[in-house]
């Protein structure tokens, strides 16, 4: 938890990993995917504090005790996601697997929930897999990689007929949130993986489950917006948004909050670090002190209160996750401010 | 990192040429302006001044090589493709160059998009049996967004000065003060074909080209904000990472 100014935030990290991506771990063969991936991801850390970056031997690599160091101990956070990337085709022992997660968090009961994923393209075996996963880790959630390479093919939509039979068996399963990457770094070829209509579908078709579209869609914020105003079961993941924008650039950092905030509405926003990319400590220190500045051109953009930022920092996903919360975190039912465009005809009769 | 020697790399505003006599030199700023003609299509931007231009070199018998590099080495390879073959055209249209190449360097698909643009074979056959369309589409969609947000940028200050949604509607590209903004607005959507004569009006679907329904504008505004606000937001992204990979290379 962080106490600032006589105020308790209840911390969710509902977007983070504990991957293994050093040279031992690297696919004989596909050695420049592995490297040029964790390159990249190294990368993004730079766009933080520069007393919050890592060597790259340390970011390939970084420990148990550097997470619960980092995540809890420093990082503020009382519960923290796992969120798996397998990314097989290049890191022997995947890059970031559900059992490496949930081995983690075994030995530490009541700080982690471990997500699980699934790939449609994995057929009859996938699902059982899933349901495995599910048994044994009691997973309620899963990360979507839709433009994941499998076996020749470089990606797929979740509007998929198979990937409805995934949807359908998670449902049935348990499963309640599904998580969406659709942001940098996974390339698409032609197949345009940071298209979010496929979400907008699975979506509507799915109204039970939700939908938290991490990196809020990046570079098409714009049609994430769209979407996710017409969609009550559509959440906007902030990971990248604050790590790589807060610091970095922090008057684009605004007007995506501000954006944000006017569609999505900060009952639908949720916070997560993306660590081992970020330390969370800087990220909800600075975010539990950022305000809408009060420059001319973002004046038509509303203020974040107190009770907003203790719903993204951690009450939306709580409730996603069925997290208790002790009382002296929570929020008046109607306190904060609801997302100014609640109104859905506005875009759909447009 | 680049292999690019260190008289050529950008450094400031310096323009990636390296220091060179004769006609080579000459035809090799010459290359340099097409290329600023060259724009990332997903940012908006000249790839010259995003940094992304390593080197352009002409040899005294017209031979161009010009490098180029990206913020990451997973940028997406559609739009990397899209960038190297606008390259390739604008290069060889330059009066008195005979050839070019163009490298793109760094980037997990450099070898089948130099090698797919050298052939002159498009962006399906450079990927063989990974990609199914080329990407005029892809290009259209983004030069929409452009237009949003060129529209934001135009509409922003008049609105400031107190315009009304009722006036904006019937506002005329020729009536709004002309201004860099505006400008660069009605190129992106004479490129798509859309309106961009002195009559044409200032609010105008994208995709149809026709005009607002008065009903609509403070949606259409908003939506403009927005596409702006993610356009924006991406640019800083990319430019801080490619920063990081070439900290003496970003000149925007």
């Amino acid at each position: 938890m962080y106490q600032k100014d006589g105020e308790k935030y209840f911390i969710v990290d509902s977007h983070m990993h504990y991957w293994s991506a050093g040279p031992d771990n690297w696919v004989k063969g596909a050695e420049q995917y592995a490297k040029g991936w964790i390159e990249c991801f190294h990368a993004y850390q730079g766009l933080g504090p520069a007393e919050t970056h890592w060597p790259i031997e340390k970011f390939m690599s970084y420990t148990e005790d550097d997470l619960m160091k980092d995540v809890f101990a420093d990082g503020h956070v009382d519960v923290a996601i796992f969120q798996p990337t397998y990314l097989k085709e290049w890191y022997t022992e995947g890059f970031n697997t559900t059992e490496r997660n949930a081995a983690l968090g075994e030995k530490h009961p009541g700080k982690f929930i471990a997500n699980t994923r699934f790939d449609p393209r994995d057929g009859d075996i996938g699902i059982e897999e899933l349901r495995r996963n599910v048994e044994r880790y009691g997973s309620k959630g899963v990360k979507l990689y839709t433009a994941e390479w499998n076996n020749g093919s470089r990606g797929y939509k979740l509007s998929d007929p198979g990937a409805y039979r995934y949807l359908e068996k998670a449902q049935e399963l348990g499963i309640k949130n599904i998580h969406v990457h659709k942001g940098p770094t996974i390339w698409p070829l032609d197949k345009d993986a940071f298209d979010v209509s496929d979400v907008d579908h699975a979506a509507t078709d799915f109204p039970e489950l939700n939908f938290i579209v991490e990196h809020v869609g990046l570079p098409r914020i714009e049609d994430f917006c769209f979407m996710a105003t017409q969609e009550p079961n559509v959440y906007a993941g902030l990971s990248v948004a604050i790590g790589g924008l807060m610091h970095a650039r922090p008057k684009f950092f605004a007007k995506v909050m501000g954006e944000l905030l006017f569609w999505v509405g900060e009952d639908k926003m949720t916070f997560g670090s993306d660590y081992g990319i970020w330390e969370p400590k800087w990220q909800i220190e600075g975010f539990v002190d950022w305000q809408m500045p009060d420059d001319d051109d973002l004046s038509d953009y509303q203020k974040l209160t107190t009770a907003g930022k203790k719903k993204i920092l951690g009450l939306n996903a709580a409730k996603l996750y069925d997290i208790e919360v002790p009382a002296e975190f929570l929020v008046p039912a109607q306190a904060g401010t609801p997302a100014a465009q609640d109104d859905a005809q506005l875009v759909s009769g447009s | 990192m680049t292999s690019t020697s260190t008289d050529s790399r950008l450094s400031g505003g310096r323009a990636p040429v390296p220091p060179e006599g004769g006609a080579g030199a000459s035809l090799a700023g010459t290359a340099l302006a097409a290329l600023a003609t060259v724009r990332d299509p997903e940012l908006d931007e000249p790839i010259t001044t995003l940094g992304f231009v390593a080197s352009c070199v002409v040899s005294c018998d017209g031979r161009a090589v010009v490098r180029l590099r990206l913020p990451t080495y997973f940028c997406a390879p559609n739009f990397a493709f899209l960038m190297v073959a606008d390259a390739y055209d604008a290069v060889t249209a330059v009066p008195g160059v005979q050839a070019a190449e163009i490298i793109l360097e760094d980037h997990f698909a450099s070898d089948a998009i130099n090698a797919g643009v050298a052939a002159q074979a498009g962006f399906v056959a450079s990927f063989d049996g990974e990609a199914v369309a080329e990407l005029g589409d892809l290009r259209a969609q983004f030069l929409r967004k452009a237009v949003m947000a060129g529209t934001d940028q135009v509409c922003r200050p008049l609105v400031a000065a107190g315009v009304t949604p009722a006036e904006l509607l019937v506002l005329t590209l020729g009536a709004v003060p002309a201004s860099p903004q505006l400008l660069r607005l009605r190129q992106r959507r004479a490129e798509l074909g859309l309106p961009a004569g002195d009559d044409a009006p200032l609010l105008i679907d994208p995709q149809t080209g026709e005009r607002i329904a008065e009903a609509s504008v403070p949606l259409h505004l908003r939506k403009a904000r927005v596409t702006r606000a993610g356009l924006d937001a991406n640019t800083s992204i990319c430019s801080g990472m490619f920063r990081v990979r070439y900290p003496d290379g970003w000149t925007a």
